[in-house]
């Protein structure tokens, strides 16, 4: 054994709140006290803080390897370190019980790794890890042996398209942008990513800042501007903190700033904090905001290619869309053009999540069904419930049913089905999801995001919302699914921006696929799911009932009485229906119908 | 205006302004500083840079971030995203409000100790319902963890 002992903590904001870095400091610990019986060891030792790797409901994961043979733990608390360090780095032997099971490894052998490929692996801190990856190869291969018009080209002929949502060419958008005249350029990378249920662009950021500096250089080249922006929220202060490190390390060794790997190209890039605003994901509105104004879009043309930034030609790219351009400039825009379907190229990270086995960050090649990336990847539905239906493109998009599951992802195919690719968010819902509720969560959302510029936003989505709302509340009429969908198509086809145009498709799709529902709420003041409490009457089964008094501390309104060791009783008269002594129930004697 | 504020407000403005940077970042600056952005500060700003104040506010209403009241010594932050919508942030936000005893419409304890605010969406879906406290992320809570979590920040 005189090979190296490599040891990699996870440290994605999943794994720090599993308590990733109480475990790192117990391998430090460790390796120290191992250090002072054996010196070799400390030695040989070294221990690395990664990025997320996708799978984030094992945190903590490690990795342990030894002579190259690499072992992946999970669920690892720092009172488990003592006994890796003693019985795997030490002596040898690994602890099988505490290893990643199959779910672990069907989880990641499903998924294509173009740009998620070294996240997990290299510290997010170091540039030597990511130069060691190859990282900075492609941004020097393009600026020292490609003319600005061959990047475009490479990326036009490489069928990339923006993975922010809207699955616009970025090579097309590019030469668009390279077309005017101009004394000044600018390339903005959009790390707002404001969907809920959507974490692509913070583990990206967070685990791989340096792949998205690169792409910005490889942009800016293409385009020919000399000043960046990262526009990234302020809700993300890790990914913030990483990027801010790896900007300095970048400029420090000669890739940012004056004479680019010896050449006579110039390039920085400043971050921009994001206060709050859901709509500034949007181009001209996240320019307005970078520009000191209140973040409200305007009318498009002219579009940010041709006037942006500051009056000045404009790229907007999102994370994921930059950081798949190192690949296509290393390795071609033929490989590149050979991974996906036919009009959607490459791969998309999705963040899968809801009720699903297996949650986490994948990757796939754009294409794949909807039943691979649910059933194999995600491992199926948490719990055995049924699988009721499938949320993409977030506030924007729709919900997907059971009989779309063979459906391909990619943008035709979402589209096709009413929902969209949007930023590549992937919520699951199973039998116990209420979809008007759902399709109210949204609203709800949006309405409270809506910037207020144009009418059909600002007020029909207030009118969307407060019928669903009297849906859920049992006080819907006959005649309101008509008159959601009508103002919903209004809504749809007159608002001025993407935020407006796509805010109604929750609703559609639900009411499209589950109008069931939507009568069960209206005419039978029913919630199928039982989910909306106003339509829910909760009572305790008396043969379930033992009587340990639980419900009634935990009613709010003293609407439970029973004597100790006796079955309990819930007086509907005062019952708020809060759920409280539901979700206490340990013997499932409380009922709701 | 103490003589204190206004040094740190001069302060300020030569880090931002001076270089070029908007009012975003001097309001981002200014509630760094003080926790929220008061009247005062603005219109010291505005005295200074010759931007109306309206136009302070306009930026300050639009943007989620900014607040115009104090805010309690430790913040929670309850993620509404998506996933903990679907896996129960409304029965996590309402045993906070029962425990802290804050009525429905008010976000700040009597006792200036706690803040509860909810937030978009935090990003970290993959171990849901979240709750943020003072930075530090908390996941896969139910209201007896965010109860027992509290407790430790009461001390």
């Amino acid at each position: 054994m005189n090979g190296e002992i490599i040891v990699n903590v996870c440290m994605g904001t999943g794994g720090i709140a599993a308590g990733a870095e109480m475990v790192m400091k117990a391998f430090q610990d460790e390796f120290a006290a191992a250090g002072l019986e054996n010196a070799t060891v400390q030695n040989r030792c070294k221990l690395h803080k990664v990025g997320c790797r996708g799978f984030c409901a094992k945190d903590v994961l490690v990795d342990i390897s030894v002579d190259g043979e690499v072992s992946t733990y999970q669920f690892i608390q720092e009172d488990m370190v003592k006994r890796l360090v003693r019985e795997h780095v030490v002596g040898g032997k690994p602890i099988r019980e505490w290893m990643a099971g199959d779910d672990y490894h069907v989880f990641h052998d499903n998924q294509t790794k173009v740009i998620l490929h070294d996240l997990g692996k290299i510290n997010p801190e170091s540039i030597d890890d990511y130069i060691g990856v190859e990282g900075y190869t492609a941004a020097k291969k393009a600026l020292m042996t490609m003319t600005a018009e061959e990047v475009v080209n490479e990326v036009k002929n490489s069928g990339l398209r923006g993975r922010g949502g809207g699955g616009f060419p970025t090579g097309l958008k590019w030469s668009l942008c390279a077309a005017n005249e101009a004394d000044q350029r600018y390339v903005i990378c959009n790390a707002d990513e404001g969907d809920p249920g959507a974490f692509m662009d913070r583990s990206m950021v967070e685990g791989n800042p340096h792949a998205v500096i690169e792409g910005m250089i490889i942009t800016a080249y293409a385009i020919g501007a000399t000043r960046g922006y990262v526009y990234i929220r302020a809700e993300y202060p890790l990914a913030v903190q990483r990027l801010r490190i790896a900007l300095d390390q970048a400029r420090e060794r000669g890739f940012l700033g004056e004479k680019l790997f010896g050449t006579s190209f110039e390039f920085d890039i400043k971050i921009k904090l994001g206060a709050g605003a859901f709509v500034c994901g949007e181009e001209t509105a996240l320019i307005a905001s970078i520009e000191g104004e209140r973040g409200m879009p305007r009318a498009k043309p002219p579009f940010p290619a041709n006037k942006g930034l500051w009056g000045k030609p404009t790229i907007i790219n999102n994370v994921e869309t930059l950081a798949n351009l190192p690949p296509i400039i290393n390795k071609g825009a033929e490989w590149f053009a050979s991974i996906g379907s036919e009009k959607s190229k490459g791969t998309k990270v999705i963040a899968l999540t809801g009720k699903i086995r297996n949650t986490g960050l994948i990757e796939i090649p754009m294409g794949m069904p909807l039943k691979d990336i649910i059933f194999k990847i995600g491992g199926g539905i948490e719990g055995d419930k049924l699988f009721k239906a499938v949320q993409t493109g977030g506030p924007s998009g729709g919900c997907i049913p059971q009989q779309f599951i063979d459906l391909p992802v990619d943008y035709e195919g979402l589209k096709s089905v009413g929902s969209m690719m949007g930023s590549g968010g992937m919520v699951v819902l199973d039998e116990t999801d209420c979809m008007v509720n759902i399709a109210k969560f949204f609203l709800t959302f949006t309405q409270e995001e809506s910037c207020g510029k144009c009418v059909p936003c600002r007020i029909g989505t207030k009118r969307l919302l407060e019928i669903l709302t009297r849906i859920t509340e049992g006080k819907g009429k006959k005649g309101d699914i008509e008159l959601l969908q009508e103002l919903a198509e209004d809504v749809r086809d007159s608002s001025l921006c993407g935020l407006g145009m796509s805010a109604p498709n929750p609703v559609i799709s639900t009411i499209k696929y589950f109008r069931h529902e939507y009568e069960a709420h209206i005419n039978r003041k029913k919630c199928p799911a039982k989910v909306c409490n106003k339509l829910l009457t909760f009572f305790i089964r008396p043969d379930q009932c033992v009587g340990c008094g639980m419900c009634a501390k935990a009613c709010s309104v003293k609407a439970i009485s029973g004597d100790l060791k006796q079955p309990h009783r819930i007086d509907n008269a005062l019952c708020i229906k809060c759920g409280s002594c539901y979700d206490v129930c340990k013997f499932n004697a409380v009922v709701k119908d | 205006m103490e003589n204190q504020m206004e040094e740190v407000l001069e302060g300020i403005y030569q880090k931002t302004v001076a270089h070029g940077d908007n009012i975003i970042t001097v309001l981002q600056e200014i509630q760094n500083a003080f926790g929220y952005v008061q009247e005062e500060t603005v219109n010291w700003f505005s005295a200074r840079t010759n931007i109306p104040a309206s136009k302070f506010y306009g930026v300050i209403t639009f943007y989620s971030q900014f607040h115009m009241t104090p805010r309690g010594k430790n913040i929670i932050t309850v993620c509404s995203g998506t996933v903990c919508h679907v896996k129960g942030a409304s029965r996590i936000i309402s045993r906070i409000r029962d425990d802290l005893k804050l009525a429905e419409d008010k976000p700040t304890t009597k006792d200036m100790l706690f803040t509860l605010e909810n937030v978009n969406c935090v990003g970290a879906c993959s171990i849901a319902p979240v709750v943020v406290v003072n930075e530090k992320v908390f996941g896969k809570m139910n209201p007896e963890k965010i109860s027992k979590t509290l407790k430790t920040y009461k001390e």
